[in-house]
């Protein structure tokens, strides 16, 4: 399955980064501040997508469980602002617990104290919790259907585990961010939210090199090995559950900061971050952008989402036909995905279709051998 | 001792729910290496099937035969949600044939539809949808032979499709007008009442069971013993048998492979409906019923591995048992005097979710020594 690649001309590409940091920072001020505010959560989900894209797209490891790890970032992130602003509440701990007449500072909070705890443990934290789902699954030879299937049950425990554990991290209602505070602001404000937008553009554009570096290159190269030719893999000597691992881990922790990222322009983390609908979503992000093509994911993730806020907007009862149509139609129809489908012969075959292109006439294996040079 | 018979009771009422709506997942599994997440509404239509059949049971002409309603839902069911499955095989599932991960995220487009679809269509019209595909797809396979082969088949075909969709229309709007529950849409839950003769309680040897509960038991009963007796014995049986062990050969032979698909398929999800009948009598009905089931049937066919009744039996019982043992809490009430952390700890995990939690974590844990299973099937593959 492999991609031709459309080259671009330096130029091209360099007045394309122009206009893109140019839109970022204009932003706030073109668009009203609750779609800038959706801007920012969509784009925050494109960086799950990329994680999703790493470990589905390239790997060939469908997981349904992505949300546990994006629920794990957005609640450390929302424990540590919680945790900083509770000063005038009873015993110094967050508002909430005084519900359930708990006084004291469950343990796993204390860490959460400090900003650079907080910081590493955004990306650490749901990082090691996939390494080790992962190490337990891959270390047995369980994949395809199965690892998928495992991936979904392990979503649905950590749901019942947050879902219910009140005392401890406000069970169901979740963890508010917005009324809290970060350098002596509200982090549901106008000013840091804008902030929050700019953080979010950056660290999308950083996950995408940083997604870029990891499949380039030998690394990379086993990974695609991996999804196309698992045994051939092992055989050649190389072990495939170190590799599973390393990459599931990656997306978890791409999962995490995302999660993080969309907690705090969203206002509030909860357990409806690990339901089942939601992670299946992340996938058909990718899928739709084009697995195999971490601008798919991104594009995907921001512009389905925008197309869901729109039609719900209008018609709510119509979205879940338009999405349960979606599912189908792109693994029918359209496997690699839209830019999957730009950038391999798509648009050719559909232009000769129509009789506008000329057919080319050659033996198969020359054609998959010219691919490189037909793209004029 | 009266304890004991309790926990083991209700275990295996958990498990009998699991057991039916996982058999049908784990047949095809075994079959097409493919999981069906459109399971779990396969479950929803089958109960949703012994709603309309309930209302249907009102009117006065079958009023006299109202207590025998949820029998005749019982083959209803299965026979709605084997037609919705075997629609699905033939336009999406066939295509997709070899690349399971395609066919997971195909399936859950589905799932999406068939809820939205319960939501904001009436009950009535879905009925009426339900009977043409029925016809539609059944009529042309009763034609004779003689013109089944004939060139002016399709003709044949098209006009069946137009009397099913005739017939659908007219039934439709007959229920409709006749049963003003069915005639909108509502994305409520409704109710499923339970017969007179199925209330209440029986006592055996001192321990009181809901009746409920054991009408669930003998429906598991009858479908395992029924799906074995077909596996084994039927001569479609053997093939589905064949195929499942090796589909190239098996199709070298000249067993059709893509009629056996269908039988399977179509079998799967008919058990799914019956499944659907079960959970009704637990709960109230609602478009998201089937989610509730589905991951604990997914635990079970990955406990009792593919390929073998057995294993499916032995996981749901087990699962179903060690939920109400976690659960309940009722290694407390059997060994009241254990050391403090222990009981700390189990009391920590005796609520119905984290008794999943706890589960889930077993059978990883499990999954470690026998990676394929209960009774993993026996080969020398690099590949399965």
């Amino acid at each position: 399955m492999s991609l031709s690649k459309i080259k671009f001309d330096k130029k091209i590409v360099l007045s394309f980064w122009i206009i893109l940091i140019a839109l970022i920072i204009a932003a706030p001020t073109l668009l009203p501040v609750f779609r800038l505010n959706l801007l920012g959560r969509y784009l925050s989900l494109s960086i799950v997508a990329l994680g999703v894209d790493l470990i589905w797209g390239y790997t060939g490891l469908l997981s349904l469980g992505q949300g546990i790890f994006f629920a794990l970032g957005g609640y450390c992130a929302a424990m540590y602002l919680q945790i900083t602003s509770s000063s005038e509440f009873p015993n110094n701990i967050p508002e909430f617990f005084a519900l359930y007449g708990v006084e004291k500072l469950p343990f796993f909070w204390e860490p959460f104290r400090s900003p650079v705890f907080t910081f590493l443990a955004i990306w650490i934290i749901p990082a090691l919790v996939a390494g080790l789902i992962g190490f337990l699954v891959f270390r047995n030879r369980i994949k395809g259907v199965y690892f998928s299937i495992l991936t979904q049950a392990s979503l649905l425990v950590f749901f019942n585990f947050f879902n219910g554990q009140q005392k401890l991290i406000n069970g169901t209602n979740g963890l508010k961010t917005d009324v809290t505070q970060l350098f002596g602001q509200m982090v549901g404000s106008e000013s840091m939210q804008r902030i929050f937008f700019w953080i979010t553009a950056i660290l999308v554009i950083a996950a995408w090199f940083f997604a870029k570096w990891v499949v380039k290159g030998r690394f990379g190269n086993i990974l695609i090995g991996i999804r196309d030719d698992e045994p051939r893999v092992r055989f050649t000597g190389y072990n495939p559950v170190i590799f599973k691992t390393i990459i599931f881990s990656i997306a978890g922790g791409l999962a995490g900061i995302s999660g993080a990222l969309y907690t705090v322009q969203s206002g509030i983390v909860s357990p409806q971050f690990m339901t089942v609908p939601f992670s299946i979503e992340m996938v058909i992000w990718v899928a739709v952008g084009g697995r195999g093509t971490l601008l798919g994911a991104i594009l995907g993730a921001v512009f389905i989402n925008y197309a869901k806020s729109l039609v719900s907007e209008a018609l709510p009862a119509s979205w879940m036909f338009i999405q349960g149509g979606l599912f189908i139609l792109v693994v029918t129809a359209l496997p690699e995905g839209v830019l999957g489908w730009i950038q391999g012969d798509g648009p050719r075959n559909l232009l000769q279709r129509f009789g506008l292109k000329r057919k080319i006439e050659t033996y198969p294996s020359l054609e998959v051998n010219n691919k490189e040079g037909n793209n004029e | 001792m009266e304890l004991l018979l309790d926990s083991l009771f209700n275990g295996v009422a958990i498990g009998s729910v699991l057991l039916v709506a996982a058999l049908g997942l784990a047949i095809v599994f075994g079959l097409m290496g493919v999981i069906n997440l459109a399971h779990g509404e396969l479950m929803m239509l089958g109960a949703y099937t012994t709603y309309v059949t309930q209302l249907i049971f009102k009117l006065p002409i079958l009023k006299p035969f109202y207590n025998s309603y949820i029998i005749v839902s019982i083959f209803l069911a299965f026979i709605v949600s084997g037609v919705v499955g075997i629609l699905l095989e033939k336009t999406i599932i066939r295509k997709l044939y070899g690349s399971p991960l395609e066919t997971l995220l195909a399936t859950w487009g589905v799932s999406l539809i068939l809820q939205q679809f319960v939501r904001s269509v009436p009950l009535a019209y879905g009925t009426g949808l339900v009977i043409s595909l029925l016809i539609g797809l059944f009529l042309p396979t009763t034609f004779p032979s003689k013109i089944k082969e004939s060139i002016n088949f399709k003709y044949f075909k098209f006009s069946s499709w137009l009397f099913a969709a005739l017939t659908g229309v007219l039934t439709g709007s007959l229920i409709s007008s006749s049963v003003s529950k069915l005639s909108r849409a509502s994305a409520r839950n409704v109710d499923v009442t339970a017969p007179s003769w199925m209330r209440g309680q029986v006592e055996i040897i001192g321990t009181a069971f809901p009746k409920t509960r054991l009408m669930i038991i003998v429906i598991t009963l009858i479908s395992v013993i029924a799906i074995t007796l077909f596996l084994n014995q039927s001569a479609w049986g053997m093939r589905i048998r064949a195929v499942t062990q090796n589909r190239q050969m098996s199709d070298c032979l000249g067993i059709s492979t893509e009629k056996v698909d269908i039988i399977t398929f179509g079998i799967g999800s008919g058990l799914a409906g019956v499944a659907g009948v079960a959970v009704s009598l637990l709960g109230s009905v609602g478009p998201n019923v089937g989610g509730n089931y589905i991951v604990g049937c997914f635990m079970v066919v990955v406990l009792g591995g593919v390929g073998n009744l057995l294993g499916t039996v032995l996981a749901s019982f087990g699962i179903g048992i060690m939920t109400d043992l976690i659960g309940a809490g009722r290694l407390l009430s059997i060994w009241p005097d254990m050391p403090l952390p222990l009981s700390n700890t189990i009391n920590f995990f005796a609520t119905t979710s984290m008794a999943r939690v706890m589960i889930f974590a077993l059978i990883v844990i499990f999954l470690q020594f026998k990676p394929t299973g209960l009774f993993p099937q026996k080969g020398r593959m690099v590949e399965n």
